[in-house]
C-alpha cells in the first residue's frame, strides 16, 4: 500500500513537471518563434521605447538561454521576490505563479479569491449529477425498454444536448427574473458570510452545470448496469435464492459503479478550470472568468496560474482514484 | 472413458421409491425478433433421491436452459415456460419468483459451469458461501461463518479457515469449483444440479470433483442432475442419461443399458466422437458432421435428419416428414427406468447397423 502510494506520488510530480515544461514552451517559447517578445504579454502591451522592452526583457530574465529560463520559472514557485513593475520588490511566497501587472495583484490572490467560487460549482454540481445520473442509470438498466427507461434516455439524449449557454440564461429568466422565486444577486456570495445567499446563488449554475454530467452519467451508468445484471455471478447470486434488492445493490450496482468512480475522478477534477460558459453565464468569479479575463488582457502570468492549478487539480482527482480503486477492487494490488 | 459395466450406483434399486423430481413436457421458448427459439420442446424425465442423472448433448440441444427451467432462473424474462416440474409433488412452474425464491438455494441449488466469472470478483469466497446460508437460515453471522469454513474442509480446500477471507481471484480453478459446490450444498439441497462442472478443470481434477459430488450425494441422499457433453462424465458417475438434440430427448434410459447398446444415431456420434483412453493406438475421432439445428426453424421430421447418415433405411421419406415419438426399446433390461428412443429405424434393423457398422468403428 505505502509502495503504491510512493510510486503513485513520485509518477504526480512527474506528470506536474511535464505539464509546466509544456506551459512554460506555448507561453514563453511560442512568443519569441514569432518573433514576438514574451515581454507584451507580461505586462499586456506594447512597452513605448525599445529601450524599456530591452530593459524589461532583462529583468524578467528572457535574454537568458531557455532551458536557464524554465529553471528560474520553476523554482519561482517556490518563492521570490518579483517586481511589480513600479520598481518596488513585492516578495510572492509559495505557491508562487507571479505578478499582474494589468490587475496589480499577485497571480496566487488572484487564484485564491476564484478557486472557492470555482469548487463551489464543481462540488455541488458533482453531488448533483451523481445522484441524478445514477438514479436515472440504474433504473434504466435494470428495465431496459421500459417507460422509465426510455424516459430516462430521452432526457439524458435532451440534457446532453442543451448547452449551458442555453439552459443557462432561459433558467435566470425564469427563476430569477420572471417568478422570481431566486435572488437576484448578480453572482457568488461567500459561503463564511451568508451560506444561505451562496447556496441560492449557486443553485441554478449547479443545476445547468449538472444536467450536462447527469446526462453523460445515466447513459454510462445505465450500460454498465445493463452488462453487470447478465454477468454469470448474478445467475449465481440468484440461484442461492438472495432477493430482488440484495441481488441489484450487493451483487449488481457494486460491481456496475465502480467504473464510474474512475470516469468521476477526471471529471471532478477537470472541471476546475474549465467551468468558464458555466461562471460566464451565472456571473460567477471563479478560475474560468479569470482565465477569460486573462486571456482578453493578454495577462500571460495569470493564465500560466490557473493552467498549472488546474492541472494539479487533475492529477490530484487521478490520484484519489487510484488509491480508492485499490480498496473497491479487490483484483487492483495496492 | 466408457465403462460399460454397471456402475455401483446404478446396482441400487430405485423401483420401490417415489420419483422425487418429475419433469412433464417441460417446454421452454424464447420469443425474439427472428422467431420463436423453442430451446426445450416437451422434455420429460423422472428422478429419484440419490439417483444421478446426466444430461448429453451439445451446445445449443437445451441442456443448460432445461437447468435453469427447473431452477425458475427464467422468471421475469421473455421466455415461455409450460410443462410441469414437480418436486415432492409441488410444481414449480406456476411458482412466483418470491415463492420460488425460497425453494432456490434451499431444496435445489445449482453448480456452475465457470466458476471463475460465476463467483463474484468483489467479495471473499467465505462471504458469498455464508450469504447462501443466511438468506435461508436465521442465525448468526458467526454461526454462518464456522458453518462455511466446515462446508470449505468438507470440500477438501487446505486451511478452510485461513482461506474464508481470499477472494476469487486468489484461488485455483479447481478450488473455485470446489467452493462453487460448498456454495451449492451448504443449505443441503435435495436436489442438485451440476452444469458443466467439469468443463474447465483439468482430467485429475475433475475426477476429484465428480467422486465428491458422489460422495455429497451418498451423505444427503440428494437427487443429482449433471449436465454435461462428455459421456465419460455419465458412464463414470450416473445411473441414468438423457440424451439431448436440438431441444428434444432422442434417446434415455439407464446408463448400463444406453451404453450397451444405444440405439439413436446421434447417440452413436457421440460416442463415436469421444476420445478413448482404453485403447493402445487412437483412431481418429468421428465427428457428427453438419451443426446443431436451429431451434427457431426446427427440421421437419425427425430433429436429426439433416445429420443422419441413416434416414435412407427408413421406407418412404418418414425421417423426413413424420416426427418419431419417444418408444422404449426392445433391450430395456431396468422396470423403472424404461430405455426409450426416438427413431423411425425399425428395431432389429437398428441393432443391424449397431453390431455391423457401428460397434467395429468405436
Amino acid at each position: 500500500m505505502i509502495r503504491f502510494v510512493v510510486s503513485r506520488l513520485i509518477g504526480m510530480v512527474l506528470v506536474l513537471i511535464v505539464v509546466s515544461m509544456v506551459t512554460f514552451l506555448i507561453f514563453q517559447a511560442v512568443p519569441l518563434l514569432a518573433k514576438s517578445s514574451p515581454v507584451y504579454y507580461y505586462i499586456g502591451k506594447a512597452p513605448a521605447t525599445p529601450e524599456l522592452l530591452q530593459s524589461l526583457t532583462h529583468r524578467f530574465g528572457f535574454d537568458q538561454p531557455l532551458p536557464a529560463q524554465y529553471w528560474s520559472y520553476l523554482a519561482g514557485f517556490f518563492g521570490k521576490s518579483v517586481t511589480d513593475g513600479t520598481s518596488a520588490a513585492v516578495q510572492c511566497p509559495f505557491p508562487c505563479f507571479g505578478y499582474s501587472f494589468r490587475r496589480n495583484e499577485l497571480v496566487s490572490t488572484l487564484i485564491g479569491q476564484a478557486l472557492p467560487v470555482t469548487i463551489s460549482l464543481a462540488v455541488g454540481a458533482a453531488i448533483l449529477w451523481l445522484i441524478g445520473g445514477l438514479t436515472v442509470g440504474t433504473l434504466s438498466g435494470l428495465k431496459p425498454g421500459s417507460l422509465v427507461d426510455r424516459a430516462g434516455m430521452t432526457g439524458a439524449l435532451a440534457a446532453v444536448s442543451l448547452p449551458i449557454f442555453f439552459t443557462g440564461p432561459v433558467a435566470l429568466l425564469i427563476f430569477v427574473y420572471t417568478l422570481g422565486w431566486l435572488p437576484d444577486n448578480n453572482g457568488y456570495v461567500d459561503i463564511t458570510q451568508n451560506p444561505v445567499g451562496w447556496f441560492l446563488s449557486l443553485l441554478l449554475p449547479w443545476i445547468c452545470l449538472a444536467l450536462l454530467f447527469a446526462a453523460l452519467y445515466a447513459r454510462l451508468t445505465r450500460s454498465n448496469v445493463l452488462e453487470t445484471m447478465n454477468e454469470d455471478y448474478i445467475r449465481t447470486a440468484r440461484a442461492k435464492g438472495l432477493d430482488r434488492r440484495t441481488i441489484v445493490v450487493k451483487h449488481g450496482l457494486r460491481a456496475a459503479l465502480t467504473p464510474v468512480v474512475t470516469i468521476f475522478g477526471i471529471d471532478i477534477g477537470g472541471l476546475i478550470g474549465t467551468t468558464i460558459i458555466t461562471e460566464t453565464v451565472f456571473n460567477l468569479r471563479g478560475l474560468g472568468t479569470l482565465s477569460i479575463q486573462a486571456i482578453r488582457d493578454l495577462d500571460l502570468p495569470v493564465l500560466l496560474g490557473v493552467t498549472v492549478v488546474a492541472a494539479f487539480a487533475l492529477v490530484i482527482a487521478n490520484f484519489i482514484v487510484d488509491v480508492l480503486y485499490g480498496f473497491i477492487d479487490p483484483r487492483v494490488s495496492v | 472413458m466408457v465403462d460399460t459395466s454397471p456402475s455401483a450406483a446404478a446396482v441400487r434399486d430405485f423401483a420401490d421409491e417415489q420419483p422425487f423430481l418429475v419433469v412433464d413436457d417441460l417446454r421452454v421458448h424464447f420469443p425474439t425478433d427472428d422467431g420463436l427459439v423453442k430451446s426445450v420442446d416437451g422434455l420429460s424425465f423422472e428422478l429419484r433421491r440419490g439417483e444421478i442423472l446426466g444430461i448429453v448433448g451439445e451446445s445449443g440441444s437445451g441442456k443448460s436452459v432445461t437447468a435453469q427451467a427447473i431452477l425458475g432462473l427464467h422468471k421475469g424474462s421473455q421466455a415461455k415456460v409450460t410443462g410441469r416440474i414437480l418436486l415432492d409433488d409441488q410444481d414449480l412452474v406456476p411458482l412466483s419468483e418470491n415463492e420460488m425464491r425460497r425453494v432456490r438455494g434451499d431444496e435445489v441449488s445449482m453448480i456452475f459451469q465457470d466458476p471463475l466469472s460465476s463467483l463474484h470478483p468483489f467479495y471473499t469466497i467465505g462471504n458469498q458461501i455464508s450469504e447462501a446460508y443466511l438468506v435461508h437460515h436465521k442465525v448468526s453471522k458467526k454461526e454462518a461463518r464456522q458453518r462455511t469454513i466446515e462446508m470449505l474442509q468438507k470440500v477438501g480446500i487446505p486451511n478452510a479457515a485461513g482461506r474464508y477471507d481470499d477472494y476469487p481471484h486468489q484461488f485455483s480453478g479447481g478450488m473455485r469449483q470446489r467452493a462453487m459446490i460448498a456454495m451449492a450444498l451448504i443449505c443441503q439441497p435435495k436436489l442438485l444440479i451440476a452444469d458443466e462442472p467439469t468443463t474447465a478443470l483439468d482430467v485429475t481434477v475433475q475426477a476429484q470433483i465428480l467422486e465428491l459430488i458422489k460422495e455429497l450425494r451418498d451423505e444427503l441422499n440428494s437427487a443429482v442432475i449433471i449436465i454435461t457433453h462428455d459421456l465419460g462424465v455419465v458412464a463414470e458417475t450416473c445411473d441414468q442419461v438423457v440424451v439431448m438434440y436440438g431441444g428434444q430427448c432422442v434417446e434415455k434410459g439407464a446408463v448400463d443399458d444406453l451404453f450397451a447398446q444405444p440405439e439413436m444415431p446421434y447417440t452413436w456420434g457421440l460416442l463415436g466422437s469421444m476420445p478413448r483412453m482404453d485403447r493402445v493406438r487412437q483412431e481418429r475421432l468421428t465427428p457428427i458432421p453438419g451443426s446443431p439445428p436451429s431451434l427457431i426453424n426446427v427440421p421437419k421430421g425427425c430433429v436429426f435428419n439433416p445429420r443422419c447418415r441413416f434416414s435412407d433405411r427408413v421406407e418412404g421419406r418418414r425421417c423426413f416428414t413424420e416426427h418419431p415419438d419417444l418408444l422404449p426399446t426392445t433391450s430395456t433390461t431396468h422396470e423403472v427406468t424404461r430405455h426409450e428412443v426416438r427413431c423411425h429405424i425399425p428395431p432389429e434393423e437398428r441393432q443391424q447397423i449397431l453390431l455391423t457398422e457401428i460397434r467395429p468403428t468405436l
